[in-house]
Formats: structure tokens, sequence, C-alpha cells
């Protein structure tokens, strides 16, 4: 070993807190997110002492299974290509066109935000409402009584509505990030409008377009509550390992089909991650030198206008119907006025429902955003053996659908560690609910406190270190109050996805604890619509709230901004 | 002079923007009219804001004038999308397609113009060649040096064979010695062509080694048009003496105006000065005083204290004290010249010719 390597490892250990805490966290994702990944393999190639692929031949003799693959992957691409297609022309809109007035383009704003703070069942509900057996659409104003939403083009038309946003922001960021003079320089080569598009724009966002399309199908694929309330018989594999688990009660067998969704999205994952991204030149061609000038024409912008116009007050209105569906005696039949649904929501159990999702989701929130900051602070300010594979670790659950991920924590913890049953005891606790909530959120946290952490001038630090302050003296008087905007957007991010998530607990929760979103799961099933409504537009208010608190939290103490700005000046 | 250049002219042009701070309309450009004849080398220059760039951004079409009209080579261009003009520019950041190779760069107007992909070729090593690029065409942009890349957009524009070639301070990302070779061989390339150019800087260095002639502007407004020599020795303001080298001015009173020379007092000393402006007699007026056109002697015409005395190898750079006022002096070639210490009296010499009134 060369000496500087010695000394490194000699400077790293003088400091035990800084051992302790690595240590630590290494064991805390071993555990909770390589764990319960690596029993789905163990426990699906390995029966009866011995190494076999018999329920794999098994799960793939079974023609619903099978069908079940099919089914995703078709979705998968049709929401893929909608929500790629739909989400770059809201982008074009927002960054080339001249909309003309602010009033459309904060309407747009509020399309990106909305699937943020909404749980991502809601516009299912919706798209029933309007055109489900008793739809407003279909059943009052066409007097049809149809089920043609039921299946694949109820769900592609929920996921594109739910996902595209995300590809809107994303690529809007991409097309900012190109630089005007590219397109100027070649109109001024004499090429028309559609001819810069075509040989300049376009190209250049194809990597930013692949990357959406693959980001949309793994969020498709992973997608379990819509296809659960409005697929009807077109089972997905979210939803075929759940039903596997819960009706067949073949646990085997829903272990293998978790492994073979895990390496779909894994796959896709990897692909976005190590062969689009590399492949960008968006950003290659550095900061826009000056401002856009926006595109005038009425040949284009008023097609595009309008189009995300349409689009944009389609999806409002989805929102708007789910508060409007629980104020209804009873949709499709009796549209007169009624708080009766809530009054049946705070009877039965209502008020101990919010309670348990809001503390569980509460307790969670502050761990992660504490255990993402650390992360990311170790992760770029430290240097030390296996920082590659703790990143990693600590991102791998983005790749992971929730459905898989609940599977594993239910093998891996039902009978104990390696089915030894040691801690045995956290399963069906709340604990293991906080541990999912934390698991799953970890991976965004992570991502936006390295973000943050990166803009931060090391000599700050630094200067901490020379003036005699050890690692967890920085830590907690440097680095933590200079990044207090992300760890506090952290906090909130992971209280959001946690009281909106379903996928991954509703195989893991217990009847010791009532969750909204499983709460609305089953009325959504059943057809109680109404009562659906009234938990989800409670459910809507409260992340709404907290979204609000933190808004308001960041405009008055939000100081990180100010050192960024003090950095580049 | 090639047949294909053209000349630009400008009437009354006015670019007026909403401040939306200041919640009122501003003009960016006011009302300026120039006229460049076909075949001449003219930059823009300017301090950041004066208008420079917005101007040459109404000539390439991607700004739209509020009022005035534009011509190239006669013909009125006002409603012409920029891929209409018979313009080609060079952008600040190079703007190269970075999903393009050198030859694909290079090739893009011409292959928008469907010209022959034989001729293509051949008029694009001829370009890269002159460029000193030859060799280069499979390069992707961003294997490129800085200068690699300047000469790849400037070559990119030149292979249009514009009527006008507009340059948007193309070499301020380059260090200093490669911004000089550039700006000679930019020269040079464009006397051998024969092209109009119009050239946009902030760099007064640039502006004076590069141009025909010079159209300072300043707030909006031309503040002067002419040789670098007319900008330099016969300034029409104190701001076009400012900006273009380094200038003293001494708040004096004009005595007496001849037809050949004015006298002009300054602190009760008469000074004799054979080139003006507009000046009247008894009026109050500026003496302009290059710090390298006076000399420090024991005897002269204005007495000084100097203040600070350095040795800058090419030069002695003095600070002196006259009357209630501080004027820099640049002695070039010191090595034999006597040098004054800081706190000696001496006085300040000149030609009458160097100097100049405002």
């Amino acid at each position: 070993m060369s000496q500087s390597a010695s000394l490194e490892r000699k400077k790293l250990l003088s400091d035990p807190l800084l051992v302790v805490t690595i240590v630590g966290l290494f064991l805390f994702l071993l555990l909770f997110t390589v764990y319960p990944l690596s029993i789905l393999l163990v426990d699906s190639l390995y029966v009866d002492k011995k190494i076999t692929v018999s329920v794999f031949f098994r799960i793939f003799g079974m023609p619903g299974f099978r069908k079940a693959i099919g089914n995703t992957l078709k979705l998968g691409v049709i929401t893929g290509f909608l929500g790629t297609i739909i989400g770059f022309l809201f982008a074009y809109v927002d960054a080339y066109v001249n909309v003309g007035s602010k009033t459309i383009k904060r309407l747009f704003n509020a399309v990106s935000v909305l699937p943020v703070v909404s749980p991502p069942f809601v516009l299912s509900l919706s798209a029933i409402l309007l055109f489900g057996r008793t739809g407003l659409i279909t059943r009052s104003l066409f007097n049809l009584s149809t089920t043609a939403l039921y299946g694949l083009p109820g769900i592609a038309l929920v996921q594109t509505l739910t996902f595209f946003p995300v590809c809107y922001l994303m690529l809007k960021g991409l097309l900012k990030n190109i630089d005007p003079s590219l397109e100027e320089a070649a109109r001024s080569m004499g090429a028309s409008r559609w001819r810069v598009f075509m040989t300049v724009t376009f190209p250049l966002m194809l990597p930013g377009l692949g990357n959406a399309f693959l980001i949309t199908f793994i969020e498709s694929v992973a997608d379990f509550a819509n296809p659960m309330i409005i697929g009807g018989n077109y089972d997905t594999l979210a939803t075929s390992i759940f039903l596997q688990l819960t009706g067949a009660y073949d646990k085997s067998g829903a272990t293998a089909m978790a492994v073979v969704l895990l390496t779909i999205s894994m796959g896709l994952f990897i692909l976005e991650k190590y062969w689009l991204e590399k492949k960008s030149f968006a950003t290659l061609s550095g900061k826009a030198s000056r401002e856009r000038i926006l595109v005038s024409e009425d040949s284009v912008r008023k097609p595009l206008v309008t189009f995300c116009t349409v689009v944009t007050v389609f999806v409002l209105t989805m929102y708007a119907l789910v508060p409007l569906g629980s104020l209804f005696k009873l949709w499709g039949r009796d549209y007169s006025l009624s708080l009766k649904w809530y009054e049946y929501v705070f009877k039965n159990k209502g008020y101990r429902v919010f309670t348990d999702s809001m503390t569980l989701s509460a307790i969670a929130a502050p761990l992660t955003a504490f255990l993402s900051i650390l992360i990311a602070w170790l992760v770029v300010k430290k240097n030390f053996k296996g920082k590659g594979f703790m990143e990693f670790s600590a991102m791998l659950a983005m790749a992971v659908p929730g459905t898989v991920l609940g599977v594993g924590f239910i093998r891996g913890f039902n009978s104990g560690l390696f089915h030894t049953g040691f801690l045995q005891g956290l399963y069906g606790t709340g604990a293991i609910l906080v541990l999912v909530f934390i698991v799953r959120s970890l991976p965004v946290g992570t991502r936006s406190g390295i973000a943050a952490l990166n803009q931060i001038d090391k000599s700050i630090e630094e200067a901490a270190f020379d003036m005699g302050a050890n690692s967890a003296k920085v830590f907690i008087t440097v680095t933590l109050p200079l990044i207090k905007d992300s760890f506090f957007s952290g906090l909130v991010t992971t209280f959001v996805r946690s009281i909106t998530a379903i996928s991954a607990i509703i195989l893991l929760v217990t009847p010791k604890f009532l969750l909204i979103t499983v709460r609305i799961n089953e009325h959504a099933e059943k057809g109680n619509y109404g009562i659906a409504c009234a938990y989800a537009t409670i459910l809507i208010l409260i992340t709404y709230t907290a979204i609000t608190l933190m808004n308001v939290f960041m405009a008055k103490f939000g100081g990180s901004k100010k050192i960024k700005e003090r950095k580049y000046e | 002079m090639n047949k294909d250049s053209k000349g630009v002219v400008l009437k009354n042009v006015s670019k007026i923007y909403y401040d939306s701070k200041l919640k009122k309309d501003f003009a960016a450009v006011d009302a300026i009219s120039i006229d460049i004849e076909p075949g001449s080398f003219v930059t823009l220059l300017g301090p950041s804001g004066c208008g420079k760039t917005t101007t040459l951004r109404m000539i390439s079409g991607f700004e739209s004038q509020n009022a005035g009209d534009i011509y190239i080579g006669g013909e009125k261009v006002n409603a012409l999308a920029p891929n209409q003009r018979d313009t080609a520019m060079v952008f600040q950041s190079y703007a190269l397609l970075p999903h393009y190779n050198v030859f694909d760069n290079v090739a893009y107007g011409l292959k928008i113009r469907k010209i022959h992909p034989d001729e293509i070729r051949v008029r694009v090593s001829q370009m890269l060649e002159m460029v000193e690029l030859s060799g280069l065409e499979d390069r992707m942009t961003n294997q490129l040096s800085g200068g690699q890349q300047q000469r790849v957009a400037l070559a990119r524009a030149l292979v249009m064979r514009p009527g006008v070639l507009l340059f948007d301070e193309p070499l301020s990302n380059l260090d200093a010695k490669l911004r000089i070779t550039m700006r000679t061989e930019i020269r040079k390339i464009q006397s051998t062509l024969g092209l109009t150019a119009i050239y946009v800087t902030h760099d007064q260095a640039e502006a004076m080694s590069l141009s025909d002639k010079i159209i300072l502007m300043d707030k909006g407004k031309i503040a002067q048009m002419g040789t670098p020599r007319d900008l330099y020795f016969r300034p029409a303001s104190t701001f076009v003496a400012d900006f273009i080298g380094e200038a003293n001015f001494l708040k004096s009173t004009v005595l007496e105006v001849n037809e050949k020379s004015v006298k002009v007092m300054y602190n009760k000393v008469p000074i004799e000065v054979e080139s003006f402006g507009k000046v009247t007699k008894g009026s109050d007026c500026k003496l302009l005083i290059r710090p390298e056109s006076v000399q420090l002697k024991d005897e002269g015409i204005l007495p000084c204290r100097v203040i600070v005395s350095t040795f800058m190898g090419s030069y002695q750079y003095y600070q002196v004290e006259t009357g209630e006022q501080t004027v820099i002096i640049t002695e070039y070639n010191p090595r034999l010249r006597k040098t004054y210490k800081a706190g000696e009296i001496a006085y300040m010499s000149f030609d009458t010719q160097d100097l100049y009134v405002l």
C-alpha cells in the first residue's frame, strides 16, 4: 500500500464517531435494501436445500403470468410513448413558445406539480367517475353502460396523465440548457424553423427523449395502484404478484414473479443510467449565453398552446372530480350534495386511519432526511472504502418496484433473518412500515443531498477542520446549516411519498395499522367511490398542507440559497 | 473588393424594451443611422449595455426593430427572417452543433442551399484549409481546443460566402495570446476575400486593430463614428476620449479661437493647442492630454509635483499633481531619461499638436 493511502486510513480511523457512523450506515443499508432483494433471489433459486430453477419453470408455465408479462411491457411502451410525447410538447411550449398568457403558464405549472402532491391512484378514481360504468360522460351524457375503460385503455390513460409531468419537467430542463445560439447559428445559415427543429433541437433532445421514455416505462411497470383500481381483468406483473400472494397464498411463486419484475425494472434502469446518460449532448453545449427568442408565429403557437391547454384543463378537471365525487350522494344516479361519505369515513375508524398514516409517515420523514443527508455527505466529502457501494445501495430502491420491495420484506423478515427467527419480532410492527418508507424515499433524498453538497465550496468545511473541529462538529455546525433547504425538502418529500405510498406496504400492513391508501384501495375495488373520494380528498389536503408549510418555511428561513448565490458572484 | 459583398444601411433604427423593474420602456438602441460600405470592416464598440449586440442582432434578423429601416445590399430586409437574409454570424459561444463533426458543421448551410455534394466537399475543404484545420474534418467539436472551435465557427460562416459577415464578440472566450493571433487572422481573411464584416466587441484594442471604421456606442446612441485614428486623436466627447485609450482631462477656459489654433487657460497658464473640436471663446473646455504625449522635464509648460513614480520596464509611470488635478504620464523608453522621484517638482512638457481641446 502506498504511504498516502495508509495515511488517509489512519486519519479516518482517528475520528471514531465517523467510523461508527459509516459502519452503522452500511449495516442499515445491507439489512434493509440489499438483504430483502437478495433473499428474493435466494428463495426462488434455493428450494428444499438445492439450487433449482423449478419455481421459474412453474410460473412461466402459467398462461396468466405469461400474459401479465406481455401486458406489463405493452402498457409500459404505450405509456412511455404517450407520456414522452405529451411531456415534450409541454416542455417545448414552456421553453420555446411565446404562450402569451401568464395564467396559462401557471396552469401548466400546476399540472406539473399535482402528481407530486397527490396519491398515485387519484386519476384512476376520476377516470372511473368520468368514463366508468356510471361515469358522468359515459352514463349521464351518452347513456352508455360500458366497461371499455377498465383494462388497457383506462390504465394507459391514467398512467400517461400521471407520468407525463415528470417528462415535462425533465425535458424542460434539457431544452432550457440548449444554447440558443446553436439554433440561431443554424437560422443564420439559412435553415427554416422546421429545419432547425429537425436538425438541431430534435437530435440534441434525442437522448433526453429516450431517457424520458425509459423513466416513464419504469414508472409504468412499477405502478401497482392504477392497474389495481382501473385494470379490470388486465393483470400486470405488479398486480399478479399481489394476487399470487394474497389470493393464491403461493409464496414461492410470488417471490419468483417478483424476481422477474425486478429484472425487467433493473434492466431498464441500467439501460437508462449507463447507456443513455452518457449520450447526452444538451449539457455539452453548456450554459445558455443569452435568453432564447420565443416563437411567436401563430402557425406554430396556436395549435401547440391549444393542445397543451386542453390537456391541462382535462387533467385539472380530473383532479377536481375527486373532491366533487366525495360530495354527491351517489355518483351516476343521485347528484345531490351530501356529507354522508365523510360521516361514514369518520364513523368507521376514520380518525385512526389518519393518525396512523400521519404518525408513521411523520416518524419516517425526519429519519430519512437525516440519513440521506448523512449518506450524501459521506459520499461527497469523505474518502473511505466501499463508498461506491454505499451510494449504490442507497440509490438501489429507485429501480425497485414497491411491490417487489414489499415481497422482499415479507420473505426477509416474516420468519426472521435468513429464516432463522432472528429479528422476527420486526414483522407486523409499525417499525417495518417505517423502514419501508425510509428505504423507498432514501434515493430521492440522497440524490438531492448530493446535488446540494456539490454546490458547497470545499474550503468552507476545510476551514472548520483546520480550526480544530472533528467530523461530527463540522457536519452539524457547518454542513447541515448550509444545506438545510435540502434537508427540509427531503423531510417533506418523504412525508408525502410515505403517506401516499401503497404498493410496498399493502403487502406488509397488518390489521393493527389502518392506512389511508390501503383504505382507498379497498373501497375503490368494492366500488364505493364516494368513500374512496372522501379519503382521497382528505389525503390531498394533508399533503398539500405539508408542501405549503415547506414553501413557507423555505421562504422564511431558507438561507442556503443566499450562500449558493454568493458563491457565483 | 468581392462583388458579392453587400453594404448595410440602418436608418433611424430603434429597439425598445420594457424594463419590468422600472416599469417603463427604455431604448436599447435609440434611432441610430449607419452606412456601411461593401467590403469594409466595421466594429460596433462600447461598454456592456450600450446596444451594440442588439444592433448586430437586428441586422441579422434575430431581433426586430421597433422603428426604422434596415437595408442589406440596397434591399430593405425589415420583414425578412434570419434565414432569408444574406448574412452569416460567428457567435460568442461558437454555437457549434455538438452532434455533428467538423465537416458537417461547416457543410450545414451549404446543404440547406441544396448545393451539390461534390461542390460542398470542395468548398468545405478549401475553407478548412484557409483556417488551417485541414485533416480535422472527422473530429467531433468537443475534441477541439477553444481556438480550433473558433476556427470552425469562422469557416462555417465564411463558406456561405455571405454578403455580410457578422461577429458577436467571437474572441472573448479565448486567452489573451490566442486572441491577438485570431484577430490578425480574421482581418487577413476578411481583406483577402473582400467581405463586408460587422464586428461587435467591448475590447478597444480589438476594435482598433481590426477596423476600417469604428462605431462607438453609448446608451443606445452613436457616440462617434470614424477611423480608429479619428476616434483616438479627435474624440467627439470625453466619453469617447476616455473609452479609447487613457486620457487626462484638465478643466480649462478658452481664451481665444484662431483659424489653426486655440489658446486655453489652465491654472493661470496659457496653453496653445493646434487641434480642437467645436469651442467658443470664453467658454469652459477640457484639455485632453494622452499620458504618452507628455514628458517631465526641469523646465516646460505646466509645473507639477510628482506623487507616484514607478518603473514598468518599457515605460516610467508617473502620477503628478498640477493645480488641483492629477495627471497620469507614461514616459516610454525610459533608460536614458532623467527619472523623477515622488515629491519632486518638475514641469510637464508637450508638443502643442499632441493636445486636443473639447
